[in-house]
């Protein structure tokens, strides 16, 4: 039987929920033994190249681009998965959503001491940046959630686990407090 | 006008440059100058030895401060479901027209400021507004302008009130246009008394004995909770303090309920009977009316009242010559529906954010200024004096097995005589729709937003703590009433009341706003509506006080009783559906930058 396949993305984040995935340690080993990766920053694989079992999306949505890959993984994964704050509440980037965007984008761009050409940056290479940073489960249906900021290395390995081999989740205080 | 140093010396040494007073102290300032400005925060900071956040944080909390002006003249139109149903839209148009700026919002010259306001207990002659202080009922288009045209010319708002209402209202201390609508009177509150024989029957009794009394009656809380009173009075006057207190709880802010505006108008004398009551029964000598500041034009009438009752000896020193002394002092709020929570009010009392407090110690053990305390509703503070002449047992005969005596409600909404009914409690629905002329309703709204939502099948319901618990307000909605837009009002009204201290409650009720408006849209699934649910059940159970315990109830309610309005509105075929539009959530960044959105290829 082939190995269960895994994808992952960082959307608006800051990694922390992937260095958080290394955190596994050694398990590493075992994982590899477990699944296979996919498009993934840990493997480095750009595109998907197969249907995957299970995606692990780390960040919200802040830009079209982060809309379009979270879109695409929908598609090709059979189960997707919030991992972290950013992904399930928006975060630390959702700071902004109470202030306009364009106030945002003056005051990064414009008004901002260090810069100096003084152009909202308009490429249409760029991504265009959403009103406000939203949870991925407002975009795209997402089967489930793994809180933490980032959420600990062991509530990882463990709904991993639980869902490679159909296990009942053990979460035991520890591992879901956050104060 | 005198320097902002000088206003501010004055008010603060007024009340003796004491810090819980600063409720007082910020409406005096707010009244002398329009609003309290950072300067004047400054100000009562550095005399009253605090901190300039301790004044804001007192200012920003509550709604009719302000520390921008809001205009010589401020209109605080009423938000709330049945002033919606009664044509407040036509009427907030009406305003907006005729002053030329939108709600809000104040008028560049600063003439007259527009702002909505959460219920302010006219819900039986809706729409109504209050503009500085007075109170303007069943508001019309003309009426409207009439009142634009006046305050244009510079007119004073009390002459603008053409008609007055009936009863004490036409008094020269009132002279408010509010009507009392008291369309039953009931043996308890509306049948005759003489004024001064409670308080003599008590006083003729140990204070023990007297709440053995309430006991036999079988009291309990008329505010909604129904706490059986005579056992609050023996805790409170068991608990160890170098003084007691009774504070009257007149801050009916519960949407729906107008009960207690009417018993201030007119049972002034009797109430404030009850609060020396309880004073003689927990071993208090200060009472402690709060009263909301909606009902600030009872604040004159209800001083001469207190001024009468000393006259008489009813309140005073050395009451009916028993060596009873007893004086009551009007605490005014500031607008803030949390404050109707015992600890909260006391809080505000103390002259601080109305935020509930931890409990235990409880109110009896720890209230106003650390000492003990009962907080008594004020038509449960009317019923002691009724419970004094009549005695417990024949009390007691009356009601259900688990609430005695009768209950007011104030009824509100799609019936023919709005007003207030004095009832028997164990009343049915049925009963009371039949009386108010509402036989049509498809739902009735019992006890307010917090309480709870029935369908025609539970008409046969009672309304006591046994089954449906009221603290009074009964609103009852038509057969052509969209439930959906009743249900988000109130969700409204608990986002904007919410203190923000708990999560659950500041960040819940948001939520559970945002999950209705997205089946409201249609664009939800079965599962948004389970999702609803639960998200119900865990504010409900996590918040921290009352307020976030109850707010979820006009969702949970409406999915229990009228969960095919829910699955008429959701999409079967699918277990997820998005509301979110790309194209709409990168215009503005898309404007701002110059770019052309393109969105085909996502």
């Amino acid at each position: 039987m082939s190995k269960p396949v895994v994808a992952t993305a960082s959307l608006a984040g800051c990694f922390g929920c992937h260095m958080s995935i290394l955190d596994i340690d050694d398990r590493i080993l075992k994982l590899i033994e477990l699944v296979e990766f996919n498009k993934s920053p840990i493997d480095d694989i750009k595109t998907f190249t197969k249907q995957c079992d299970i995606g692990l999306i780390e960040g919200g949505c802040c830009n079209s681009e982060n809309v379009e890959n979270l879109k695409l993984f929908r598609k090709n994964c059979k189960i997707l998965i919030s991992v972290g704050e950013c992904a399930i509440m928006g975060g630390l980037p959702a700071m902004r959503n109470g202030i306009p965007v364009k106030e945002c984008l003056e005051e990064a761009y414009l008004k901002c001491p260090t810069v100096d050409d003084n152009i909202i940056p308009n490429d249409d290479e760029l991504p265009m940046i959403l009103d406000r940073v939203y949870p991925c489960h407002e975009i795209v249906k997402i089967d489930y959630f793994l809180p933490g900021c980032p959420p600990r290395a062991d509530l990882i390995w463990e709904a991993l686990v639980a869902l490679l081999t159909g296990k009942e989740l053990e979460l035991p205080y520890e591992v879901v407090k956050f104060d | 006008m005198a320097s902002l140093d000088a206003v501010v010396k004055q008010v603060v040494s007024k009340y003796g440059n004491d810090r819980t007073r600063l409720m007082d102290i910020i409406t005096d300032v707010q009244t002398e100058l329009g609003c309290v400005s950072d300067e004047a925060v400054a100000q009562i900071a550095k005399i009253l030895d605090l901190s300039k956040v301790d004044v804001e944080g007192v200012i920003t909390f509550y709604h009719f401060f302000t520390k921008t002006p809001r205009g010589k003249y401020t209109v605080y139109l009423n938000n709330s479901a049945v002033a919606n149903m009664k044509g407040r839209a036509a009427i907030a148009k009406a305003f907006e027209d005729a002053v030329g700026c939108s709600f809000g919002r104040t008028t560049s010259d600063g003439l007259i400021g527009l702002y909505d306001t959460s219920c302010i207990g006219m819900n039986d002659q809706e729409p109504a507004a209050i503009i500085n202080g007075v109170v303007f009922t069943n508001l019309t288009q003309e009426k409207v302008k009439e009142i634009v045209t006046g305050m244009k010319a510079g007119k004073d708002v009390k002459d603008l009130v053409k008609e007055y209402g009936d009863g004490a209202n036409q008094s020269d201390l009132i002279r408010a246009m509010v009507k009392n609508n008291i369309m039953r009177k009931g043996p308890v509150l509306f049948a005759p008394y003489e004024q001064g024989s409670a308080i003599k029957a008590a006083l003729s009794k140990k204070p023990e004995d007297v709440i053995e009394e309430i006991k036999i009656a079988n009291l309990r809380g008329r505010g909604g909770a129904g706490f059986p009173t005579g056992m609050k009075w023996e805790f409170c006057r068991k608990a160890e303090g170098a003084k007691h207190y009774v504070i009257c709880n007149a801050d009916e802010g519960e949407p729906g309920t107008f009960k207690d505006r009417v018993i201030l108008t007119e049972l002034p004398h009797m109430l404030f009977e009850g609060m020396a009551i309880a004073g003689y029964a927990v071993g208090a000598q200060e009472g402690i009316i709060y009263l909301r500041a909606e009902y600030l034009y009872l604040k004159k009438y209800l001083e001469k009242v207190l001024e009468d009752l000393r006259a008489k000896n009813i309140l005073g020193k050395n009451i009916a010559g028993k060596g009873f002394d007893f004086d009551i002092r009007i605490q005014m709020g500031a607008g803030a529906y949390v404050c109707g929570e015992e600890s909260a009010l006391i809080e505000s009392a103390e002259g601080k954010r109305g935020e509930p407090r931890n409990r235990p110690p409880f109110p009896v053990q720890k209230g106003y200024l650390g000492y003990p305390t009962t907080v008594n509703n004020v038509e449960t503070l009317c019923c002691a004096v009724r419970i004094m002449l009549e005695g417990g047992e024949w009390f007691a005969k009356m009601g259900t097995a688990q609430s005695k005596g009768t209950k007011l409600l104030s009824v509100s909404g799609d019936c023919q005589n709005p007003g207030i009914y004095e009832v028997e409690f164990g009343t049915t629905v049925n009963t009371l729709l039949e009386m108010v002329g509402g036989r049509t309703a498809k739902a009735v709204q019992v006890g307010g937003p917090s309480g709870t939502c029935i369908s025609k099948k539970d008409f046969g319901r009672r309304i006591c703590f046994d089954d449906l618990a009221t603290g009074g307000s009964i609103i009852i909605i038509g057969p052509d009433r969209d439930l959906f837009e009743i249900v988000h009002n109130f969700m409204d009204f608990f986002v904007e009341e919410s203190c923000g201290w708990c999560v659950p409650c500041r960040a819940g009720n948001v939520i559970l706003k945002q999950k209705l408006e997205k089946i409201m849209s249609g664009k939800a699934s079965t599962k948004d509506v389970q999702e609803l649910e639960d998200w119900c059940k865990i504010v409900k159970a996590t918040s921290r006080c009352g307020l976030g315990q109850t707010s979820p109830n006009p969702i949970y309610t409406t999915i229990q009783n009228f969960r095919e309005m829910y699955e008429a509105k959701v999409k079967k075929d699918t277990d997820y559906v998005s509301t979110f539009d790309l194209l709409a959530a990168v215009e503005e960044s898309c404007k701002a930058a110059g770019r052309i959105p393109k969105v085909e290829e996502h």
